[in-house]
C-alpha cells in the first residue's frame, strides 16, 4: 500500500482542489466524472490523487454514467463522489432519484455557474438551489450544503460524506464558480483528528437480513455486494425485502420515510452561521459566496444606524425553517440576496410571511450584487 | 495594516493567475496573513484577456473581489485599459512599459513602469516576465515580505527553473534601485 | 402478477438455489423466452463454478429489466439504460465480484447505447447479456433500435423504415473481448457461453434472440411463442467464424449464431494498474519530494506554471 499519500498541513489551495482533498480525507476512493467548467479541477485532482490511494478514477462518457457509477461503487462498499455544474446536474437528476430510492450513500458536488442552458460557463451563479431540491421526480428528503470558502469546501465535503453515510442518501454540495476557483489558506488536519462517520453495516446473518427494514432509527442497515446476503434492491416502490410491490400501501410505507428521515433529523443536519442576528431589525439571509459579497453592504447599513445581522445558511436543504420562523417574530424583515432570480427567498417567504415582509434581491449571475442595491433594500425593510 | 487589494491583468499564458497565486501564497502561508485569490478568464487557453486578484488582510477576508484596487499590475494594453478605472485615485500602478504604451491615468496615481518582458528575454526566457514583475511589485508595493515571495516562488515553479526564476525576481526587485 | 396463483412449497424447481422462489410466479407472459434465458444463465453460472455470493446482477428497465428481481443473487434493478455504468461502479469498487448486466435491446442499445460502446471500448471486466426481442415489450410493443425493417410495432403502424442495429457487430466493433449470439432455443450452448463469459476477463457480450409472443409476434403474425421458437430453430445457423459485423438480423433470413469474438486483451483495471502504477509510486515517494520540490502535491493554480 502506498503510504503517506494523505495530505495534512497548511496550504494555499483552490476551492475545487480542497473539495477533492476533503473527499479523500473522508475516505472517498471512487470518483466517476465528466469534464465541465467550473468543476473540472475536482476531477483532475481526483485523477491525480486516487491512484496514489489505490482508489478508482473513471472519466465517463457523460454525467448520467458518472452518477450511476458512483451508486454502483457505493453498493460495493466504496465511498464515492462525482462533481459537475448546472448542465451536468440536469442530466444526473433521474439517477439522483435512483440513489434516493435505493438509499445509496454518495456525494455530489455542483459548482454552479450562470444558467439556464449553457449560460455562463466560466462565470458565477447560484442557479441550481431549487433544482437540487426538486430536480428528480417525486418526493425525497435531501441535504444540500453551501461552502463559502476553500477551507469550508474541504470541511463540508467531509460533512457531506458523514451525512450520506449516516442517513444513507446522496448528499449535495452546492457551491459556485467563485468558491470553486478561489484560492485561500486551507488547513488540513491529520486524518486521525477528523470525525469520519461510516455507514451502519448489518450484523444480521444472511437469511435474517431485510435490506429495507428499519429498526431504531429511520435508516436501514446496509449490506454490500458480495457479502453473501444476496439481497435485491430496485428503483421501484419496494417493501422491506427490497422487492417491488405496486400497491398504495407499500408506497405509503416506502416514500414518506425517505422524506422523514431527513426532516425529523433536521436539527442534527442544519448548520448556520449568525452574525449580529440576536438584536437585529433586519436579517440578511445569504449562502455561499453571496454571504461574503454582502458584507460591505451590511457594514454600510450599520454605519447608517440600522441594526442588521447576517444569517448564513451553511445547510440550505433541509431548509432551516424553525430558525427563520423564530426570527420572523422578532425582526422587521428579511433581505435575501442570491445569484439567481429568486429561489431560496421563496422558502424564507414561506416561513416568515405571517409576520414580516421579505425582500428578494436577485441577480441572474455573471457578476455579483451592487452593494448600494443591498443597502437600499436593507433600509427599505428597516424603515417601512 | 489595512486590507490591500491587488489586481493583475494581461493575456492568458502570461502567468497572470500564477502571479496572483504566488502573492497570495506568500501573504497567507509565509507572512501568516489572510489572502484570498480569485480569477477571471475567457474560454481561450491562450491569448484571451485574463485577470486575477488578491485581497490581503490581517483578518479573515469577507469580500474577495477587487473592484477598488490598491495596486494594478498591467501586463498588456488591454489589461490596462480594462482595469485602470478600478485603481484607487492614489493607487499604485505597475506595468510592462513595452506592452502598455498608451497611458491615460491621472498624475495622482503612482506610476511604475518596468520593461519586464525585455528584462526576462535578457535573462534568456521571456516566460519569467511575470516573475520579474513580482520582484518589482515586492520592492514597490511593500505589501508582502521578500522572504515570503521568494519562498512562494520556489514552491510554485518546477525545480529546474528555480534558479532562473530567482534571478528574474532579483532583477525585478532591484530594478527600482538601479533606476535611482 | 396474479395473486390467486399460489406456488406450492413442495414444487421443486431445479434452479431453486439461484432463483427467488418467493417471487414466483414471475410477470412474464406465457410463451415469452425470458424464462428459458434465465434458466440458461443459472446453468451457466453453475457451470462456471463461481460462488453465488460473488455473482452480482444488474438490470435496467423493461421486461428483461425484471431479471435482477428473480435471481437470488445480490441484484440491482436500476434505471432505464443505466445498468452498465452502475455495474462498472460495482465491479471497479470490488474487483472480486463477477458482475453481470442482464437487460433488453431497447435498454442497452437505445437509451443506454452510449454506455455500451464506451464500456466495451474501456474493456471493463463485466458481462452484458442482451435479450433481443426486437421490440419494447413492457410498454406495449413500440419500435426498438432492433426492430427489423418492415416489421410492425405500435409506433410503426405502417411498418418500420429505420434500419436496425446489428448488436453483435456493434459490440465487436466497440472492442468487446467476447461476443456471441444465441436464441432462446439454444439453451445448452447459451449456458456454455454464459459460463465462458463469467470466467473470462474483459467486456463480454452475449445476444439472446428471444421470442416475444405477446407483442412482437402478434403485430407481425408470428404465432405463439412456440411457433417463434421453431422459426428460430429453422432459421438459425451456427457459424463461429462468421464476421459479427456482417450478420444483421431481419424478418426472414438466417439467424447466424455462434461465438464470434473470443480474444485476450488487458482490462480497464489492468491498464490502470500496469499503465500508471510505476509513475504513481514515483510521485508518492514523499520523502524524496520533501527534499526536492513539494510543488505537485501542494495546491496548484489552474494556470500553467512558468
Amino acid at each position: 500500500m502506498l503510504k503517506k499519500s494523505k495530505l495534512h498541513g497548511e496550504f494555499f489551495m483552490q476551492g475545487d482542489i480542497a473539495c477533492a482533498e476533503g473527499a479523500i480525507a473522508a475516505g472517498c476512493r471512487f470518483f466517476g466524472g465528466y469534464p465541465i467548467t467550473p468543476a473540472s479541477e475536482i476531477a483532475e485532482r481526483m485523477s491525480y490523487r486516487l491512484p496514489m490511494l489505490d482508489g478508482v478514477f473513471v472519466q465517463f462518457e457523460d454525467e448520467i454514467a458518472s452518477i450511476t457509477s458512483i451508486l454502483g461503487a457505493s453498493w460495493a462498499g466504496m465511498k464515492s463522489m462525482t462533481a459537475t455544474s448546472g448542465p451536468g446536474w440536469s442530466l444526473m437528476n433521474e439517477n439522483i432519484g435512483l440513489g434516493m430510492m435505493m438509499e445509496t450513500p454518495c456525494v455530489l458536488i455542483n459548482v454552479q455557474r450562470g444558467s439556464p442552458s449553457t449560460g455562463l460557463p466560466t462565470s458565477w451563479g447560484q442557479s441550481d438551489m431549487m433544482q437540487a431540491k426538486w430536480g428528480s421526480h417525486g418526493d425525497y428528503g435531501s441535504i444540500s450544503l453551501c461552502p463559502k470558502s476553500p477551507q469550508e469546501f474541504f470541511d463540508l465535503t467531509i460533512v457531506a460524506f458523514n451525512y450520506s453515510e449516516k442517513y444513507r442518501l446522496p448528499v449535495f454540495i452546492l457551491t459556485d464558480a467563485i468558491v470553486g476557483h478561489m484560492t485561500e489558506k486551507v488547513i488540513i488536519p491529520p486524518v486521525d483528528e477528523l470525525e469520519i462517520i461510516e455507514r451502519k453495516y448489518t450484523t444480521k446473518k444472511p437469511g435474517e437480513y431485510l435490506p429495507y427494514k428499519v429498526e431504531k432509527d429511520m435508516v436501514p442497515d446496509f449490506a454490500k455486494a458480495g457479502d453473501g446476503y444476496r439481497y435485491h434492491t430496485t428503483g421501484l416502490t419496494h417493501d422491506e425485502r427490497g422487492y417491488p410491490v405496486m400497491t398504495e400501501e407499500c408506497q405509503w410505507k416506502c416514500v414518506p420515510r425517505l422524506v422523514e428521515k431527513i426532516t425529523k433529523n433536521a436539527d442534527n443536519i442544519i448548520l448556520l452561521e449568525e452574525r449580529d442576528v440576536e438584536d437585529a431589525d433586519v436579517v440578511v439571509v445569504a449562502y455561499g459566496i453571496t454571504a461574503r459579497t454582502v458584507v460591505p453592504a451590511i457594514e454600510a447599513a450599520k454605519k447608517k444606524g440600522i441594526k442588521v445581522g447576517l444569517l448564513r445558511l451553511i445547510t440550505v436543504w433541509p431548509f432551516p425553517e424553525k430558525r427563520i420562523k423564530e426570527l420572523a417574530q422578532k425582526v422587521k424583515g428579511f433581505v435575501v440576496p442570491e445569484l439567481n432570480l429568486g429561489q431560496i427567498v421563496l422558502e424564507v417567504e414561506r416561513c416568515s410571511a405571517k409576520y414580516v415582509t421579505t425582500k428578494s434581491i436577485t441577480h441572474p449571475g455573471g457578476g455579483i450584487h451592487k452593494i448600494e442595491n443591498i443597502v437600499k433594500a436593507i433600509e427599505k425593510v428597516a424603515y417601512e | 495594516m489595512k486590507e490591500q487589494k491587488i489586481k493583475i491583468s494581461g493575456f492568458g499564458g502570461q502567468g497572470v493567475i500564477l502571479s496572483a497565486y504566488i502573492i497570495g501564497k506568500a501573504a497567507s502561508i509565509y507572512d501568516k496573513k489572510n489572502a484570498s485569490m480569485t480569477q477571471a478568464y475567457g474560454p481561450e487557453a491562450r491569448g484571451g484577456a485574463c485577470s486575477s486578484q488578491v485581497v490581503i488582510s490581517p483578518k479573515e477576508v469577507d469580500y474577495p473581489l477587487v473592484d477598488n484596487a490598491d495596486v494594478l499590475i498591467a501586463l498588456s494594453q488591454e489589461g490596462y485599459d480594462k482595469f485602470i478605472s478600478i485603481l484607487k485615485k492614489d493607487g499604485i500602478l505597475l506595468y510592462d512599459s513595452d506592452l502598455v504604451e498608451n497611458l491615460k491615468h491621472s498624475s495622482k496615481i503612482k506610476s511604475n513602469p518596468i520593461p519586464a518582458t525585455r528584462v526576462a528575454e535578457e535573462l534568456g526566457n521571456k516566460i519569467v516576465a511575470n516573475v520579474v514583475m513580482m520582484g518589482f511589485f515586492t520592492a514597490v508595493a511593500k505589501m508582502v515580505s521578500i522572504e515570503a515571495m521568494k519562498q512562494s516562488i520556489q514552491e510554485s515553479v518546477p525545480s529546474k527553473y528555480t534558479e532562473l526564476n530567482m534571478r528574474a525576481f532579483d532583477k525585478g526587485y532591484n530594478y527600482i534601485k538601479n533606476l535611482k | 402478477m396474479n395473486k390467486n396463483i399460489q406456488v406450492k412449497k413442495e414444487i421443486y424447481h431445479p434452479m431453486e438455489d439461484i432463483l427467488r422462489m418467493d417471487r414466483m410466479p414471475h410477470i412474464w407472459c406465457p410463451g415469452c423466452g425470458l424464462g428459458s434465458d434465465v434458466v440458461a444463465f443459472a446453468q451457466g453460472i453453475k457451470k462456471a463454478n463461481i460462488p453465488f455470493d460473488k455473482v452480482v446482477i444488474v438490470s435496467g428497465i423493461g421486461c428483461t429489466g425484471r431479471v435482477a428481481g428473480y435471481l437470488r443473487l445480490d441484484s440491482y434493478h436500476t434505471t432505464h439504460g443505466r445498468a452498465i455504468p452502475f455495474a462498472t461502479g460495482l465491479k471497479l469498487a470490488n474487483r472480486e465480484l463477477t458482475v453481470v448486466v442482464f437487460s433488453g435491446d431497447g435498454d442497452l442499445f437505445a437509451i443506454g447505447g452510449n454506455h455500451l460502446i464506451h464500456a466495451a471500448r474501456r474493456n471493463v471486466d463485466i458481462n452484458v447479456i442482451c435479450v433481443n426481442n426486437f421490440i419494447y415489450g413492457m410498454t406495449g410493443g413500440q419500435n426498438a433500435p432492433t426492430t427489423p425493417l418492415g416489421a410492425y410495432s405500435s409506433t410503426a403502424p405502417y411498418g418500420n423504415f429505420e434500419p436496425p442495429f446489428n448488436l453483435v457487430g456493434l459490440a465487436a466493433a466497440s472492442g468487446a473481448t467476447y461476443v456471441a449470439r444465441w436464441t432462446s432455443i439454444h439453451i445448452r450452448r447459451l449456458a456454455d457461453s454464459i459460463a465462458t463469459a463469467a470466467k473470462k476477463k474483459g467486456f463480454c457480450f452475449i445476444e439472446i434472440v428471444t421470442p416475444c409472443a405477446t407483442v412482437f409476434a402478434r403485430k407481425n403474425k408470428g404465432g405463439t411463442g412456440l411457433d417463434l421458437l421453431s422459426e428460430f430453430k429453422n432459421r438459425s445457423v451456427i457459424n463461429h467464424s462468421a464476421d459479427p459485423t456482417k450478420i444483421p438480423l431481419d424478418m426472414e433470413g438466417e439467424i447466424v449464431c455462434g461465438e464470434f469474438v473470443n480474444e485476450e486483451k488487458p482490462t480497464f483495471w489492468e491498464n490502470v494498474k500496469e499503465g500508471i502504477r510505476e509513475k504513481v509510486e514515483k510521485k508518492v515517494d514523499w520523502e524524496k519530494m520533501q527534499s526536492k520540490r513539494k510543488r505537485k502535491l501542494y495546491a496548484e493554480s489552474s494556470d500553467d506554471l512558468s
